[in-house]
């Protein structure tokens, strides 16, 4: 589930790991180098945020075989949490300070976190817990919480949508070898890529982390080994919708208006990550969100329309080319 | 059910395929929902009544063939209003582009059942044959796909404001069949239009009754309590869930042809919008999965609730208007909230809803 055993692949399996390679420079012939730096990064940061949604799922799915169909539900929260603490901190958000402005954002993330962890943690006691194991039902009870979830956001937020202003240092681009890279967009691939990387020590270097990958291998004999599996299930889904939380302000205050469907239309490519990354594996999802997020890119400069046609018709190549997705799980 | 086989089958029997609702008080809800759509015009003369009876002839088709999938075999599907919606689009633009009249209807309904099918095949045989959760990703995506097709495609769907069409004349309000009233109604086409959706959905619906307590049916049922087993006993899962999910499509595009017909537009709101889905959700777990009564009386009350609730819910809203975030929580467009914790309570309580409540009540 983790990086390492997905990534011990068998000899000659390196298939999988060219896949993403081989999509950037298959774009490459049919624009410009510059037009294409742009989309690449475009698309690197788009997918390091679709990978801070994508990555608290597949943890959520690998430890616990729980798929949360209300994890839409976590980045709506967060996108409307960024757009009351910006609102507050406005003054903040709006000097040209660049330290005022990530202090601006850091806090908007901190508050995002805790909203939608404190929401996963109550959500996992009220509506989880009691499902584990039975598949419909979870499916079922999921969407169930998601209408609910969805309804008290807009109870509490309003029906119509809002802006969300970027603070004002993070507007414009640099100009890098002829291309114009926007400067949200290098924070943007920054977060993520810290946040692989820390999902990353999590899991191989620390003892909650080795028990998360036993957990995922063989859930009884944990338990057997006298750990408490349900303490472990609670603290992931926590940080699982803590993640999402956070890419839920990462995309809205990219995309600079917030509406109520934000989570329910994140969750649809999220999904696509999961199923093309191999569900419950981090290595696969972060790909997997790489993928989507340049493919997205360079059709949507190509070809507008086939934007997310485009993710669809990938993800059924993979599916056919391997149906348990690029990097999956050695369970089951 | 089987085990009354070795009487003699009444002519009911054969007809209900010997899937009774069973119990008094069920038997009474079902024949009084039976009753009331077939005689709702003259019970209840006016425009709004028919159009919400029509609304329910045509979401128990929707709902019960929704239940063929997520109640018999045990998957749970997301494009559900993508085949509805399919059939709706292809009356609708066989109606729109082509000519009016009731070769454009069949042509155009034939063409979306097999459009859905196709799909719902194609989407069964790449997903099924790896994980059955992977269906209802798979199908979610599929579904948003459809619903950005049918907004951008302008020239052929219409785009966002969707299509209006003429139906045939028989079918108009201004079409009269005979001179006279019966019983104080007039028999105008807007009369015939109610009453062609009325059997054709108690066909679709007794067709499906019959094909779920088939053998084919008993084995959707096996798979949906053992898939494992299933597979071991020789029947080949895939392919029985992928027919399943085809048939069902298949249901689901007829009931969209009729919702064409009755509301003489179709569009991407109408059809194909997630709303709709939660809606048939709702109805099939309220009403109780798995036993094809259920979603018919899940799709009469949460029809009903559509048309009649929200009223009830501004007078509430009123009533706590000086509260603290009780007014926002009971505001009319809140009627999905509770609606949705319903649903989960229902899910927990009472998994086989209020038809396999009265059933365990009757049977203990």
């Amino acid at each position: 589930m983790n990086a390492a055993p997905a990534l011990r692949l068998r000899a000659g399996d390196i298939a999988p790991s060219l896949v993403l390679p081989l999509l950037a420079a298959a774009a490459l012939p049919a624009m410009s180098f510059s037009t294409w730096l742009t989309l690449t990064v475009a698309g690197v940061a788009m997918g390091m945020m679709l990978f801070l949604m994508a990555s608290g799922l597949t943890l959520i799915f690998g430890l616990m075989d729980v798929l949360n169909f209300a994890h839409g539900a976590f980045i709506t929260l967060g996108a409307y949490v960024a757009v009351s603490v910006l609102a507050a901190l406005a003054g903040w958000s709006v000097a040209e300070s660049w330290w005022l402005n990530l202090a601006a954002l850091l806090v908007a993330l901190v508050a995002a976190i805790v909203a939608s962890g404190a929401f996963g943690f109550v959500f996992e006691r009220v509506i989880i817990r009691r499902v584990y194991g039975a598949h419909l039902r979870q499916i079922l009870v999921t969407v169930g919480g998601l209408i609910v979830a969805e309804q008290l956001i807009v109870a509490l937020w309003g029906p119509n949508p809002l802006p969300l202003p970027k603070p004002a240092s993070f507007r414009g681009s640099i100009i890098l070898g002829g291309a114009a890279i926007e400067k949200y967009r290098i924070i943007a691939v920054a977060l993520g890529l810290a946040v692989y990387l820390a999902l990353h020590l999590v899991l191989n270097r620390t003892r909650i982390g080795l028990l998360v990958r036993a957990g995922v291998e063989n859930r009884e004999m944990v338990e057997a080994l006298g750990y408490r599996i349900h303490r472990l299930f609670i603290g992931v889904f926590v940080a699982g919708t803590a993640l999402a939380g956070m890419g839920g302000v990462m995309w809205g205050i990219y995309q600079e208006l917030v509406t109520r469907a934000i989570g329910a239309d994140m969750t649809i490519l999220v999904f696509i990550i999961l199923i093309i990354g191999g569900l419950g594996s981090v290595s696969g999802c972060f790909v997997g969100a790489l993928l989507v997020g340049l493919l997205t890119n360079y059709v949507g400069f190509l070809a507008p329309k086939l934007a997310l046609g485009s993710n669809i018709m990938l993800m059924a190549a993979i599916l056919l080319w391997r149906p348990r997705g690029l990097f999956p799980v050695a369970k089951e | 059910m089987s085990g009354e086989d070795d009487r003699p089958r009444s002519r009911l029997d054969s007809l209900l395929s010997g899937d009774r609702p069973g119990g008094i008080v069920l038997s009474a809800l079902m024949l009084a929902v039976l009753t009331g759509l077939a005689l709702t015009p003259f019970l209840f003369p006016g425009t709004r009544s028919v159009a919400v009876a029509a609304r329910i002839c045509i979401f128990v088709v929707l709902a019960a063939s929704y239940d063929v999938m997520l109640g018999y075999t045990g998957i749970v599907s997301f494009a559900h209003t993508m085949f509805f919606g399919i059939g709706a689009y292809g009356v609708a633009i066989a109606l729109a582009k082509f000519s009016v009249g009731w070769g454009a209807v069949l042509l155009g309904a034939a063409a979306g059942v097999a459009l859905a099918v196709v799909l719902a095949a194609a989407i069964g045989l790449l997903s099924l044959r790896v994980r059955a959760i992977f269906f209802s990703m798979i199908t979610l995506a599929v579904a948003s796909f459809a619903q950005i097709l049918a907004t951008q495609l302008r020239d052929v769907t219409g785009g966002e404001d969707g299509l209006t069409f003429s139906v045939p004349r028989v079918l108009t309000p201004g079409f009269r069949l005979l001179e006279d009233t019966v019983l104080g109604v007039r028999i105008d086409g807007r009369l015939i239009t109610y009453y062609l959706i009325f059997a054709m959905s108690l066909g679709l619906f007794l067709l499906m009754l019959r094909i779920v307590n088939s053998p084919f049916g008993r084995v959707l049922q096996a798979i949906r309590e053992n898939a494992f087993r299933a597979e071991a006993l020789g029947y080949r899962t895939v392919v029985y869930r992928t027919l399943a999910g085809a048939l069902s499509a298949a249901m689901a595009a007829l009931a969209g042809a009729m919702m064409a017909v009755l509301l003489r537009y179709n569009g991407p709101a109408a059809t194909l919008s997630f709303d709709v889905m939660v809606d048939i959700l709702l109805m099939v777990v309220i009403g109780g999965m798995g036993t094809l009564y259920g979603p018919a009386l899940g799709a009469v009350v949460l029809v009903m609730a559509e048309y009649y609730l929200q009223p009830a819910m501004a007078t509430l809203a009123g009533a706590v208007a000086g509260w603290p975030l009780l007014p926002a929580v009971f505001d009319p467009d809140r009627w999905l909230l509770w609606l949705g914790v319903l649903f989960v309570l229902i899910v927990y309580f009472f998994p086989s809803g209020i038809v396999g409540k009265l059933r365990e009540m009757r049977a203990g």
